[in-house]
């Protein structure tokens, strides 16, 4: 018996979103009284996957394949089925993330395993049985997913857990799935990234602003308190779909969801399709110069007043406290 | 081209959500339904559009007991040329999955297009699962799909961008915003989709691999603490050593 992580590769780094996947595996396996195992699939260097040990991995299987560089949900959900079996694992951990949403329900019509999509926090075994809450509704509100086959895949919702980091090394292990070429089912041709910022699925803190800015030429502001806290920008749908801002942004019901540990809404009002997407991060911030906008219910802090003249204040106030630590 | 395309009733989002029998059961006093959005405005418009194009057919799959006839009739409405409806209540993905692959190995698809999520449960998983029952290439989160000579581009969101893929049909693809524009159905559909054939199907014998044994809503909103506009120094302060989040 033991646990299985599910690690992915981004550039021959580790996701971030991944280290959440094997931290929570690590619990898991602690629960249960096993080892914690990552599987990896993808070239990266020894020394990369070792720090796996950090979050609780002990040995970490590892396809140094060049052939899974790039994600291939087919080729991927056989892949980790065989890692399953070499592994023994009965539960399997996956980050919640853009591969993960596809991989983790392949994977479990493979091995015919009971699935819960966006975890938020441990299971609690109870027999063969374990429950695991999920948020439902669009974070209106949580359910608790009871897992009846005796190999459970669990998706974890990113920023659900904060991983502890340990000092432990973890020994990797050369792993050959018997993945042949005509597993891998599509071939990437380009990748379009946008360099330079951070991509607002994986940020930790977060600015977005809406339809209360006016125009497109007054994000100068908004894009600059993101610079000076190292965060990501955001926005509502509305002004997405007026092209002020580009639609990789937009968050929401019918954009990303996201789970930062700040969110500061700068004019948006907070309708509910907008919350859907924002109401899972730990603080929110919200300056809106209408006492009534309803993202002030959501809020934990709110300043009723003009961005206009509350946001290049609270840059000075962000400068000053940067400056002094 | 024939393309499946699956569809799902959910909750209006400005519903509101309650549960009854001791919280484990959704409530729907006085809830709309409606079609999935991402199924609707995405999947089955891109198909639609597709068949447009190319010739071929769009077949609607709903897993649903009768009273879900208003949101399939809907899809034939915007243009889905015949609709099937699996007769079972789905409460569990794999269950619902396991349908459509059985309704999918009967009939030689080109391509099926699922929605991302649903909004009410937010899962991501029955494209992939049905993908993975027919042993098919999937590639979700997409945003465009152009097919030419049995091949499909794709492009899908990765983690702060977009990537564009290749891959042959058959194939599922698991649509999200930017693959089509809703549409609107017009009076000529309205009338259309009355005559458009519907099956009611059994459902095939799956069992359940998950179930909800409750559900919980938030507690009530949290407090929200109010600083002046003329104290931003104060907000700051409280998001450094209150908060700790900068
Ligand atoms: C099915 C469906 C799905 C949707 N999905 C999404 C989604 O995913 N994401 C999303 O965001 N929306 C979504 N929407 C749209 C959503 O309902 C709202 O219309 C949208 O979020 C509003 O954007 P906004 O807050 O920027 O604009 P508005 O609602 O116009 O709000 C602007 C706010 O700015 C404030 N304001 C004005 N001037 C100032 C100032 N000088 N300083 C400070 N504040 C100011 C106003 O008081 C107001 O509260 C969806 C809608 C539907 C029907």
């Amino acid at each position: 018996m033991s646990v299985l992580s599910v690690v992915e590769i981004s550039e021959g780094k580790i996701k971030k979103a991944s280290v959440e996947a094997a931290f929570y595996g690590s619990k898991v396996a602690e629960g249960l009284g096993t080892d914690s195992i990552a599987v990896v699939l993808g070239e990266a260097s020894a020394d990369e996957l070792a720090t796996l040990g950090q979050v609780g991995v002990k040995n970490v299987l590892h396809a140094n394949d060049a052939r899974f560089n790039n994600f291939d949900s087919k080729a991927f959900a056989k892949a980790v089925g065989e890692a399953v079996s070499a592994s023994g694992a009965t539960v399997v951990s996956i980050s919640f993330n853009q591969n993960g949403k596809l991989l983790a329900p392949r994977l479990s019509v493979r091995l015919k395993a009971a699935y819960v999509p966006g975890a938020v926090d441990l299971p609690v075994f109870s027999g063969a049985s374990a429950t695991v809450k999920k948020n439902v509704f669009s974070g209106k509100a949580s359910a608790q997913y009871q897992l009846n086959t005796e190999k459970k895949v669990i998706a974890v919702n990113p920023n659900s857990l904060s991983p502890v980091r340990g000092t432990g090394t973890a020994s990797v292990e050369a792993f050959a799935p018997a993945v042949t070429d005509a597993d891998f089912s599509t071939v990437v041709k380009s990748t379009d990234k946008i360099v330079g910022e951070i991509p607002l699925s994986e940020a930790e803190l977060v600015v977005s602003a809406g339809r209360g800015l006016k125009g497109p030429e007054n994000w100068g502001m908004i894009e600059e308190m993101a610079h000076l806290l190292g965060a990501a920008t955001a926005c509502s749908r509305a002004v997405a779909d007026v092209d002020w801002r580009p639609h990789h942004e937009h968050v929401g019901q019918t954009g990303l969801t996201i789970r930062p540990n700040l969110y500061v809404a700068v004019g948006i009002s907070g309708a509910i399709q907008h919350l859907a997407g924002v109401n899972g991060s730990k603080v929110i911030v919200v300056v809106n110069t209408d006492p009534e906008a309803p993202f002030f219910k959501a809020a934990d802090y709110g300043i009723v007043g003009d961005a206009f003249q509350v946001v290049p204040k609270m840059n000075e106030e962000i400068k000053k406290l940067k400056s002094a630590h | 081209m024939k393309i499946l395309v699956p569809i799902a009733k959910v909750p209006d989002t400005t519903s509101k959500i309650a549960f009854v029998d001791n919280n484990t059961k959704f409530s729907p006093d006085g809830v709309t339904f409606i079609m999935n959005p991402t199924d609707e405005w995405y999947a089955l418009v891109r198909a639609i559009e597709l068949k447009e194009k190319q010739g071929g057919e769009v077949v609607v799959i709903h897993v649903g007991l009768a009273d879900s006839e208003q949101i399939i009739r809907k899809a034939l409405a915007i243009g889905a040329d015949k609709a099937v409806r699996v007769d079972a209540d789905p409460t569990d993905a794999y269950f619902v999955a396991a349908q459509i692959a059985a309704h999918a190995k009967t009939e030689n698809y080109d391509l099926i297009i699922a929605g991302k999520e649903t909004i009410d449960y937010n899962s991501y998983e029955v494209g992939g699962m049905v993908a993975e029952l027919l042993d098919l290439p999937c590639v979700a989160l997409v945003q465009k799909l152009d097919i030419e000579n049995g091949v499909a581009t794709i492009k899908r969101e990765i983690e702060g961008g977009t990537e564009t893929v290749e891959a042959k049909l058959p194939l599922v693809i698991c649509a999200q915003k930017e693959l089509a524009e809703a549409r609107i159905p017009n009076m000529k559909g309205i009338m259309g989709a009355r005559t458009k054939p519907l099956a009611v199907v059994p459902a095939d014998a799956t069992e359940k691999l998950t179930a909800i044994t409750s559900y919980a809503v938030p507690e009530k909103a949290k407090e929200c603490k109010y600083v002046s506009p003329d104290n931003v120094a104060e907000l700051i302060r409280l998001l450094h050593e209150e908060a700790k989040v900068i």
